[in-house]
This record gives C-alpha cells, structure tokens and sequence, in this order.
C-alpha cells in the first residue's frame, strides 16, 4: 500500500502545487485538507505518514495542529513538515520546539519537498 | 583615525544623539499625557525603546560607557514596560524622564569634552527601583499571564501579539472550552465565535490534546471587557467551562475597562486645584515629525551602490556553481547553489528595502509645484486650478529632486504660454479660471507625470514657420503634426516672439528634454488648438540597479534596461524591409521600425552570410516601440548603473556604463535617447 500525506494548506493553489509535486514522485498518495479543521477530521479517520501544515490557516493555526498532533499518541511520531513564509522565523522555531520534524519556507523549490518526503518515508 | 576627523564624527554623533533625546523627549510627553486614563499607544514605547536602543548602539561605538550604559538601562526598564512587566504609571515615566535628563546632559557635557562624565550611580539605582516594578519573572513577556504555556507555545507571532494587545487594553481572558460532535463542530465553532466577537476578540482557536472520538474539544481564547457571568450569559449555555484570567473584585459589566492582570493602577496623583486633565487621545500628531530620520541622499546611493555590488558578487558566485556543475563537483555545486538561492532572496530584500527607502511620493514634488502655479498666476494676473491627482505615487528621491526644476519650467511654460488670460478665456467660451491638471500614477517600472492644462494649445503653424525662420527645417518641408511638436525641444527654439519673464530666463524645452533624459526618461507633448496641451513625463521608478537585457552586437556587448524591452524576436533577414529608405519589420500587422546598433555605433562586422538570422529587441516607452537588431541576446543580468562622468556626456545613445559580475564593463544603451532619435529619422553617428 503506497504511503499517504496529508496536507493541510488553505491556499487552493499551494495545496495544488504539493500534491501535484508529490504526485509526480509516483509513489505517494494525498490527502487534502482545505483547513485545520478538517485536518482534525481526517486524521482520526485516516491513517497518515506524513503531514504537512500550513501555520497561517484561518480556523486553527498549524502550530496548534502541530501540538495537537504531537500530543496524539496515534500521531507522536509521525513525520511533519511545517511551511511558513519569509518573515516568520519565530513561528517556525515554535513549530519545531513543538515537534514539527522539518519546515519549508515558501515559495520553495519543488525539489526541495520531494527531497524532504523522500528523507523521511524512505 | 586623525584627530580633525574624529572630532567631525564626534560632531556627528552629538547632533544624532541630541537628535534621538528630543525625540524621546516628545514621546514621552505625549505618553504622560495618558497616565490619567492609564491608557498609551504602544507605538510611543516601542519608539522611546528605539531611541534608546540606537543611542546604545552609537555611544558603544565610540566607547563613551557612561551613556552606552545608561542608555541600555533605559531600554530594559522600556523593554519591561513594553512587555507589560512594569506598570504603566507616574513612578515609571518620572523614572524615564529622569534619566533622558541625565542622557541630555551627558551628551551636552562630551560635546564639550570627549572625558566629560559624572556620577551616574544615583541614576542607575533609580531606573532599577523602577524595573522591580515587574509584576512577573522571566524573559517571555506573556509568562506573566497565568495562561497555560502549552497554550503560548502554539500562539503564532501574531496571535501572541493579539494577546498582548488585549492584555495592555486591560481586558478580561477567558478561555472557554468546549466540546462538540466531531461531525458538525466547524459549524458551531463558528457559530460560538460569532458570538463572542460581538462582545470582544477572539484571539486563538485551540484544539484540545488527547485522541479524537465521537466528540473533539476546542478551548477558545478570547479578550474581552465583559466578565465570566457576562459571557455565560452572552452564549447561553450553563454547562460552560470557563477560565478567566485578569478579573478583579471589580462589579462586572461596568464600562470601565476591569484592571488587567498585570497593571498596578498608580497611586493616585495629587491632584491639582482639583482639576482632573482630560485624557488626551489625540497627542499623537506630534509623532510624525519625531519619528522621520533625515539622511543624506548621499549615503542612500552609497547604500545602494553597495547593495548593487553585492548583487554583482551574488552574479559571481553564480557563475562559480556553473564552472562547479561544469567541472564535475555536482554536489558542491548544488550546495553553493542552494546557499546563493537563500543569499538571493536576502539581498533581494535587502535591494528592496534600501530602494524603499529612497522612494518618497511625488506629493512632495507637487506640494513646491502648488507654490510656483500661485505665484505664476498672480503675476500673471490669471486664474489657475491646480487639479492634483496620484499624489502618493512614489519615486526614487533623487529623480524627484532631479526632475523637479523641469517640471517647474512645464508649468510655468503651461501657465505662461497655455492659459488665456481670464479676458481671452470668457471671449472663448471657456470658464475663466484654467485648470491645470498635475497627475501622476505608476505604469509598470515607471511613473507617468502628466501636466496638462485647458488653455490655448500650440498652433503647429506658428511653431512650422519658426522652425523655417530659425533654419530648423526647410521651407517645404513636410511634417505631421507630431513631428512638429517635437521641433519645440531642439535647441534653442523659443515660440514666442518676445522673450518671456518666466519661462524664458534662457532654459528652453530643449534643457528640459535633456535633463528628464539624463534620468532615462522621456517627454513628450500632444496639444489641441483651442483646447489644451499636455506634457507627459515618463521615469524610470530607481535608476540605481536595474536588470537589463545584454544583447552582443559586432562583437560588442551592451545592456538595454529590461523595463523598456517589450519582447525579443528571432527573425530572419529576409523579412526585414525598407518602407521610405527606413528598415521595417512586419510584426503582428503593425510596422516596426528598426534600428541597427551596428550601424548606430559605427561598428565594423566580420564576415557575415547574406542570409542570416538576427535577433531584435522590441523597446518601447509611452506609445512608441522600436526594434533593436542585434546579432544576439545574452540572457538578463542585474546591472548597476554609473555615469560616465562629465568627459563622456556627449556620447549619445548610452545611458551610462555597468559593471557585469566578471569584471566586464559594458555600455548600457539609453533606450529613450536612441528612440526619439531613430523615430525621428535623424541620421544620427555615434561616437
């Protein structure tokens, strides 16, 4: 069974840039939430084994998903990969203080995500 | 470093220091103004900490430790009261009065003697005593909150500084939690949170830690003047689970703000003969002037010569990942080059944040102009409208500068040579005041400054039998309108008769084209007899680094600024013809006329194949376009513009040189120059 991603990014655009990108890996399934909250709803209903989280989404913020996450024993060592934009450094030391395993400044390189995914489902 | 010239900066460092100390001084005035309703705008500290953090910085710098020292306690007891560690009260502003005193003086005292000191100790004690006022210990500015530290750890900068908003507001937190049935609880989170919006702010949505079942929990952080009972009642729901942090005994739902967790109220002030001072909220008009920094423009374009050059090495690095990837060391390679990618996007920003700097809005331009069109007009006995529109389109300062004394002479020329006199202008039928129109707006990469007015406009024959009478043009030489228009910028014409008061003083319209050319720009005239004329101005937004287009010519390489390129072609030379002994090219059913910079420079080809494909870059600026034949294009590149000095200014159709990132300097074309030149037919030979 291919591995499954869950990506959390309210932006319909950067959400369909990640899933195309790791779409073209091949080997990877997605899942998409449009928010934090109905990433909240996949996850208990999914299997995941890996997420990546968006921190500025309009209901819960990603550090908030990143702590629910980590504090979810079905998920305390799942892979997960925050994208933040420029600027926000403070936010991404907080996301990695919460457990997050990587993070990706927007915009970033396609190469760059597929390098991250291969990292840490190989 | 010689003496005379530390003395100078000594000198320096007094007039910015003194410069920071009176700025401080009115923000804290104007923050003593809200000691009485306890309420400040955060922007006053953050300014005051500012201050006192730059005069830490210079007094460092040229190791004068007293006021480095004192300096940096005033930014601690800032920072405190910043973060809400310190109350807000007389103690506290007293405290930072006194020690901006003492600052003034020690400052006052080295601008004397470099030695001069006193004994600080009295003051440093003080400014401690006031820093014990911290209400909470550590370094985080919310720690002080009783708020959970899981629940700060996912707050994003942002909703932290919400928090902190509220919690300076003096508002009750409440942190309701509540559950709902995993199937429809973005609904009534949502509902929930409409609710509470009406009575406050909702700063965080938080889901609860633990394994989602049937149900998920959400706790909600909200700020609001209301209290606990309030916000029951407010929702409706008994079975609330609701911490509240920051209430006091205070009876709940008056509308004076509850005393926030952290605030002490200050003792209260004696007050005098009675009399309470209103809390003045609008104080702040004062903050305007306080908070600018005057700099040299000098030092702006010696900031951005550098940023230029650090783009330039940037180009180098570049180059060196090619020649890595070339020589095999693909690893390294894609190292350095994610490196000079994070290196990039830093001195992009850095780029554009200098460049920020020196944009300022023609507002300032048009605010002089208003000044010269009410003196013009009361001279002139005529009655002028100044129509004012894109006032804060923003240019490069130095361009404002620069362009600033031609379009002086454009409105007066408007005003003196356009408008009717009031008489003149009724017999036409027209109202009697004129208008002239000042407007300004952003175009792509550059700012259009249009000055039109509703006066008389140019009679092309008068303007024909002048060029004829002055021997610009032959007797029967045909000309299109257009054509004419553009004999008004040749040297020396001057249309009218009698030399002019005001516009004439000697600068023509030729002076004017000159020096909105020397700044890439390009003007031009369009003019209804009868009805009015306009000027149009087109800049350049910056002239300090642009990327151009480096195309090679005959062995030669030079760059076209990529703002004024609209596209590049690959025609072959069959295609190009020759419509009226001009080199045309048919592009998308419109004629292009060509230039060829061989030929334009004079530059001697090797052997070339009669057929041959050639490269053209299509140029344009306002309406007009031009194709550029070159015999190839080398890619896009950042280039830094210098002048070339006083020696070279009359080589023509070059705009300056540019240093590409490998040492080379090459010649970068002055597109509008080439244009106007081309368009008009002249046979131009370049140097």
């Amino acid at each position: 069974m291919p591995k499954k991603i869950l990506i959390a990014e309210d932006s319909p655009t950067m959400r369909s840039l990640i899933v195309s990108t790791i779409a073209a890996m091949g080997e990877f399934e997605t899942v998409e939430a449009a928010n934090g909250f109905e990433a909240l709803r996949i996850l208990p209903r999914e299997k995941v084994d890996l997420i990546i989280t968006d921190i500025n989404m309009p209901d819960i913020n990603g550090l908030e998903l990143v702590s629910f996450i980590r504090n979810n024993e079905s998920y305390r060592t799942t892979p997960l990969f925050i994208i933040s934009t420029e600027g926000s450094e403070r936010d991404r030391e907080k996301g990695l203080a919460l457990g997050a395993n990587a993070y990706l400044v927007k915009p970033f390189a396609p190469q760059q995500l597929q390098e991250l995914v291969r990292k840490y489902l190989a | 470093m010689s003496d005379k010239r530390s003395s100078e900066a000594l000198k320096e460092f007094i007039s910015e220091t003194e410069e920071i100390v009176e700025s401080i001084n009115l923000d804290l005035v104007t923050l003593a103004e809200g000691l009485d309703s306890g309420e400040y705008d955060p922007d006053l500290i953050n300014g005051i900490f500012r201050g006192a953090h730059s005069v830490k910085g210079l007094a460092g710098m040229f190791g004068f430790d007293d006021l480095s020292q004192l300096a940096h306690r005033m930014e601690n007891l800032l920072d405190q009261l910043r973060l809400g560690k310190v109350p807000f009260n007389q103690l506290t502003v007293d405290t930072l009065f006194n020690a901006l005193e003492t600052l003034s003086r020690l400052i006052n005292g080295k601008s004397e003697d470099e030695h001069f000191t006193f004994d600080l100790t009295s003051c440093f004690e003080r400014i401690e005593q006031a820093a014990l006022g911290k209400a909470a210990t550590g370094d985080d500015p919310l720690a002080g909150l009783a708020i959970d530290q899981a629940i700060l750890n996912v707050l994003t900068e942002y909703e932290e500084h919400r928090l902190l908003e509220n919690v300076k507001k003096k508002r009750n937190l409440h942190l309701v939690r509540v559950d709902f049935d995993l199937s429809s609880f973005d609904q009534e989170l949502a509902e929930l949170t409409q609710q509470l919006k009406q009575q406050g702010e909702v700063i965080s949505t938080l889901p609860c830690v633990g394994d989602i079942g049937e149900r998920i929990a959400f706790q909600v952080l909200f700020g609001s003047e209301r209290d606990q009972a309030d916000i029951r009642a407010l929702l409706g729901r008994d079975s609330l689970d609701i911490r509240t942090f920051g209430e006091t005994a205070a009876p709940a739902a008056t509308a004076a703000p509850a005393a926030g967790m952290i605030f002490e109220e200050p003792p209260p002030l004696p007050a005098v003969g009675g009399e309470t001072l209103p809390a003045t909220a609008d104080a702040g008009s004062l903050r305007s002037i306080s908070r600018t920094v005057r700099v040299d423009i000098d030092k702006l374009d010696l900031l951005m010569n550098i940023v230029g050059e650090l783009v330039l090495s940037k180009g180098a690095i570049t180059g060196i990942c090619e020649r890595l990837r070339g020589s095999g060391e693909k690893e390294l390679a894609g190292d350095l080059t994610k490196a000079t990618r994070i290196l990039e996007r830093r001195l992009h920003d850095l780029q554009k944040g200098v460049m920020d700097v020196r944009m300022v809005p023609v507002g300032q331009l048009f605010e002089k102009m208003t000044r010269i069109v009410r003196r013009v007009s009361n001279e002139q006995g005529k009655k002028v409208e100044l129509d004012i529109r894109g006032a804060d389109t923003e240019l490069d300062k130095l361009i404002i500068e620069d362009v600033s004394d031609p379009l002086m002479h454009i409105i007066r020329n408007a005003i003196d040579h356009g408008l009717e006199t009031p008489a003149e202008r009724r017999e036409a039928g027209k109202p009697e005041k004129g208008m002239i129109c000042l407007w300004a707006a952003q175009k792509g990469n550059h700012v259009v400054i249009e000055v039109r007015d509703d006066g008389r406009g140019i009679d092309p024959e008068r303007v024909r039998r002048k060029a004829v009478a002055r021997g610009l043009i032959g007797e029967g030489q045909e000309l299109t309108r257009g054509e004419i228009y553009e004999l008004l910028f040749l040297p020396g014409f001057s249309t009218r008769d009698e030399v002019s008061d005001l516009s004439g003083r000697g600068v023509g319209m030729d002076v004017v084209k000159n020096n909105i050319s020397q700044l890439s720009g390009m003007v031009e005239l369009t003019s209804e007899t009868g009805i009015g004329t306009c000027m149009t101005i087109t800049l350049p937004i910056t002239l300090a680094i642009i990327k151009a287009l480096i195309v090679k010519v005959a062995g030669q390489t030079y760059a076209i600024p990529i703002n004024s390129v609209q596209e590049t072609l690959m025609i072959d030379s069959s295609t190009v013809r020759t419509i009226e002994r001009r080199e045309v090219l048919e592009l998308r059913e419109s004629t292009l006329p060509l230039l060829r910079l061989d030929r334009t420079f004079s530059l001697v080809h090797g052997e070339r194949p009669a057929e041959q494909k050639l490269f053209v870059a299509v140029v344009g600026l306002a309406d007009k376009r031009l194709g550029f034949v070159v015999d190839d294009l080398l890619g896009q590149q950042d280039v830094v513009i210098k002048s070339l000095g006083k020696v070279l200014s009359f080589v023509k159709g070059v705009a300056g040189a540019a240093e590409l990132g490998n040492q080379k300097t090459i010649l970068v074309l002055d597109v509008a120059g080439l244009m106007g030149e081309a368009l008009r037919g002249e046979s131009v030979n370049h140097v």
